[in-house]
């Protein structure tokens, strides 16, 4: 079977250490973790990470099932069953020429994007959007020079009335 | 931290202190209720809590310091979660304030015990204490069980603090029945697939014995007539002497059992991990079959091999149920076609008897016994052939590192065993090699009085592998050669324990009676059999039935 992208919301303890143990157990078990990102939810006790994986069905049933075993996962929400909404952030440094700025403005308006700096010789765009968006804004960005960028990894989160604390 | 041990109905600690585990051995001091074993290497520390634990169902307790003591557990532990055995290891750590400096002795166990402890925890305030020990108790204990290690800084174990008993764990992130799908319909799905089944067996593993499923998987098989091959960790599971029995599987497993898995239609797997040792190439094991798996953890299921019904829960409430439901069924072409395969290929001892053969000293040690005998193996060609030939008639009585193969594990282990039976014999089976890697714990033995029986199947080869090398690397014998060795007899009388050579098979039975008298020491029997002797059966690995070798090669 062909690997695929996966996209898991996995809630924990708010502990430390807790990230160790997750990433010890997707390292040991051989699962690869395309992106991941952190943060506390709106219980202070518990942490959601969202977890882009690549693998066929039988890991992404591997992962579910072993990451659920880690004593400090209260919960592994698997989104390839459920519609989703999900983002990534990204701030791209654009070399910006005289000649080249104002078609740089028009992509940025045409993505919805913003541009957050200025200098004499950069523009730093700040895009959110779901992963092909970041992508074709940078893909369209690329000719003008890159000169840094840094993306966060993906968040998720379910459509409609479905939670994941529930 | 001590009194609540003692609240968890801990009797007895394996360990040995260093300077920031001064404080709980200090109050380890004033506690007459609670046996503190002084250990002479915290590997023998953990492989006695191990053997302790896998003796009584109860968790193994051991004890170290920071740094280098903690550190030396990790072999006991590892050994530990491979075969899912309850231990709590408590460990020493610098003081909070230093964490993470380099101190002096500071080595980040949690971070290195990670990948082999069903969890673990650093304690960095004195009154988390008691809710953590319950805690670590209630995990290891429960569900799948494993080893779990609790890190206590120095200022924390020096706090005062008022102590309050914990009694309830509530941990909301862990259930020790998680993903359970013990359902009418998935009983009634096997019931029926048994039913239907013409050469059903039965695979049963360790998980039988921990969960104390022996009565209701015996009663499972008689009430249907389908025989059993157990695992390595699965002996005793039900009594090999049984009719119903099969003995061991796999690798080096009876020829009959394997048969039976390789032409059986439906395979019940029940608390057992299709370990590689078992299966071999999965593309060809047990292929004419469908499978069902019963096993708690939720992750075994399709882990290797994907059943067609799986039932995740304890396989003794599963086993029970699902008694209930299926039809009985009296013996069939099937039996009789296994019953022509244990008389196409029994187990045999050579017979000539200018040498010492292993397999027959495992054979009279069964006489002499009954399979009544608390056996503790290391590992390596020794513990197939005990595997092989000494038949367990009752859960918890064959210990064995299976899942790591730990040589050194048996003497410690068994130690552990003796000390939670007291009233049952304990023989520890060693290869030269293995006994060698902790035989220092010769001396807590005798200041204990704990009267294991050492039985040193002495080769003087690292055997399994010259084995192998004999085998599959034409005869290179390499870095196996253990000739150069001290004499174990006088070994054993050096630390004021009693030691016998054997050379002859007539002199086989009197050394066992009179090992079986001794009753306050270790007794080393050390048995100097023939050097290159194989175990078979033997399927290479990765390989399928069909290159089952059932005697040497020519
Ligand atoms: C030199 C050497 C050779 C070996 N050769 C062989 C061989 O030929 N044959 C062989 O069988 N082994 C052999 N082994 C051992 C092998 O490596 C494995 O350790 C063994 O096969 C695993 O046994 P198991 O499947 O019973 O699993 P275990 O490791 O005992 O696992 C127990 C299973 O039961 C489950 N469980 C636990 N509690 C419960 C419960 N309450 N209810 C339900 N399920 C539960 C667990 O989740 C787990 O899946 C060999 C080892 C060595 C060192
Ligand atoms: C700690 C450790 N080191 C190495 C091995 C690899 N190994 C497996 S069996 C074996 C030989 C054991 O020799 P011995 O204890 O004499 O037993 P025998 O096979 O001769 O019965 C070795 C080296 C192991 N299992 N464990
Ligand atoms: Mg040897």
């Amino acid at each position: 079977m062909k690997p695929m992208q996966h996209t898991i919301t996995v809630l924990v303890e708010n502990k430390p250490g807790v990230l160790a143990r997750v990433s010890s157990l997707f390292a040991r078990r051989g699962f690869n973790i395309e992106s991941l990102a952190v943060s506390v939810t709106d219980d202070p006790t518990m942490s959601r990470m969202t977890i882009v994986v690549l693998g066929d069905d039988s890991t992404l049933d591997q992962i579910n099932k072993q990451t659920n075993k880690l004593i400090d996962v209260i919960r592994v929400i698997d989104y390839s069953e459920v519609p989703i909404l999900d983002r990534e952030l990204a701030m791209i440094k654009v070399a910006a020429e005289n000649s080249a700025r104002a078609e740089i403005m028009q992509i940025v308006d045409i993505f919805h994007a913003k541009i957050i700096d200025i200098s004499p010789a950069t523009f730093t765009v700040e895009v959110t959007g779901n992963t092909d968006k970041v992508d074709a804004i940078e893909r369209l960005l690329e000719p003008f020079g890159i000169k840094e960028m840094v993306r966060t990894g993906k968040i998720a989160i379910a459509r409609g009335t479905h939670t994941a604390i529930s | 931290m001590v009194q609540s041990l003692i609240d968890h109905g801990v009797e007895i600690i394996f360990g040995l202190p260093g300077g920031q585990a001064i404080p709980i051995y200090d109050a380890l001091y004033d506690r007459k209720d609670l046996i503190n074993v002084l250990m002479r290497h915290e590997q023998g520390a953990a492989h006695a809590a191990d053997g302790y634990a896998r003796a009584t169902g109860k968790v193994g307790v051991c004890l170290a310091t920071s740094g280098p003591g903690a550190t030396n557990l990790v072999t006991g532990l590892a050994t530990a979660y491979m075969d899912s055995i309850p231990v709590l290891a408590i460990t020493g750590q610098v003081r909070t304030t230093a964490l993470g400096k380099d101190a002096f002795q500071e080595a980040d166990i949690t971070g290195i015990s990670l990948p082999v402890t069903k969890h673990n925890y650093l304690v960095k305030d004195a009154k988390d204490l008691p809710r953590v020990i319950a805690e670590a108790m209630y995990v290891a204990s429960t569900g799948r069980p494993g080893p779990v290690l609790v890190d206590i800084p120095i200022d924390v174990s020096f706090a005062k603090f008022d102590y309050e008993p914990v009694t309830e764990v509530n941990i909301r992130s862990y259930s020790p029945i998680q993903g359970e799908s013990i359902t009418e319909e998935n009983l009634n799905a096997a019931a029926k697939m048994i039913a239907e089944s013409e050469r059903p067996v039965l695979y049963a593993g360790g998980g039988v014995v921990l969960a104390g499923a022996s009565e209701e998987l015996l009663a499972l098989s008689e009430k249907t007539h389908i025989l059993v091959a157990n695992t390595l960790l699965g002996k005793g599971a039900i009594p090999e002497t049984h009719p119903h029995s099969l003995g061991m599987l796999g690798m080096h497993g009876t020829a009959y059992a394997n048969h039976a898995v390789d032409k059986c239609d439906l395979l019940i797997a029940v608390g057992a991990r299709f370990d590689d040792r078992v299966t071999g190439k999965l593309a060809a094991f047990a292929k004419r079959a469908k499978v069902i798996h019963i096993d708690i953890d939720a992750a075994e299921v399709a882990k290797t091999v994907t059943p067609d019904i799986s039932i995740v829960g304890d396989c003794k409430r599963v086993l029970s149920l699902l008694l209930d439901k299926v039809e009985p069924r009296g013996e069939t072409e099937w039996n009789k076609q296994i019953k022509q395969w244990q008389q196409d290929f029994p187990l045999h001892c050579p017979s000539d008897d200018s040498q010492l053969y292993a397999q027959c000293i495992i054979e009279r040690l069964w006489e002499h016994t009954k399979g009544e005998a608390i056996i503790v193996t290391d590992v390596g060609q020794h513990q197939m052939f005990t595997a092989l030939h000494y038949k367990v008639t009752k859960p918890r009585r064959f210990l064995s590192s299976g899942g790591l193969g730990t040589m050194g594990y048996g003497f410690p282990a068994a130690i552990g065993a003796a000390m939670g039976c007291p009233d049952l014999p304990v023989f520890a089976i060693c290869g030269d090699g293995g006994f060698q890697m902790t035989l220092q714990e010769l001396a807590p033995s005798l200041e204990y009085k704990v009267p294991v029986k050492i039985v040193l199947l002495n080769n003087r080869y690292l055997g399994m592998v010259r084995q192998w090398q004999e085998l599959f690397y034409n005869k290179r014998y390499s870095g196996v050669n253990i000739e150069f060795q001290p004499d174990f007899k006088m070994l054993a009388e050096a630390y004021g324990c009693v030691g016998i050579r054997i050379d002859k098979m007539s002199e086989v039975d009197a050394a066992i009676e009179k090992a079986m008298e001794i009753n306050d020491r270790p007794v080393i029997l050390d048995f100097h059999t023939a050097r290159e002797e194989n175990v078979f059966p033997m399927i290479p690995a990765g390989e399928s039935i069909e290159q089952m070798m059932v005697n040497r090669p020519k």
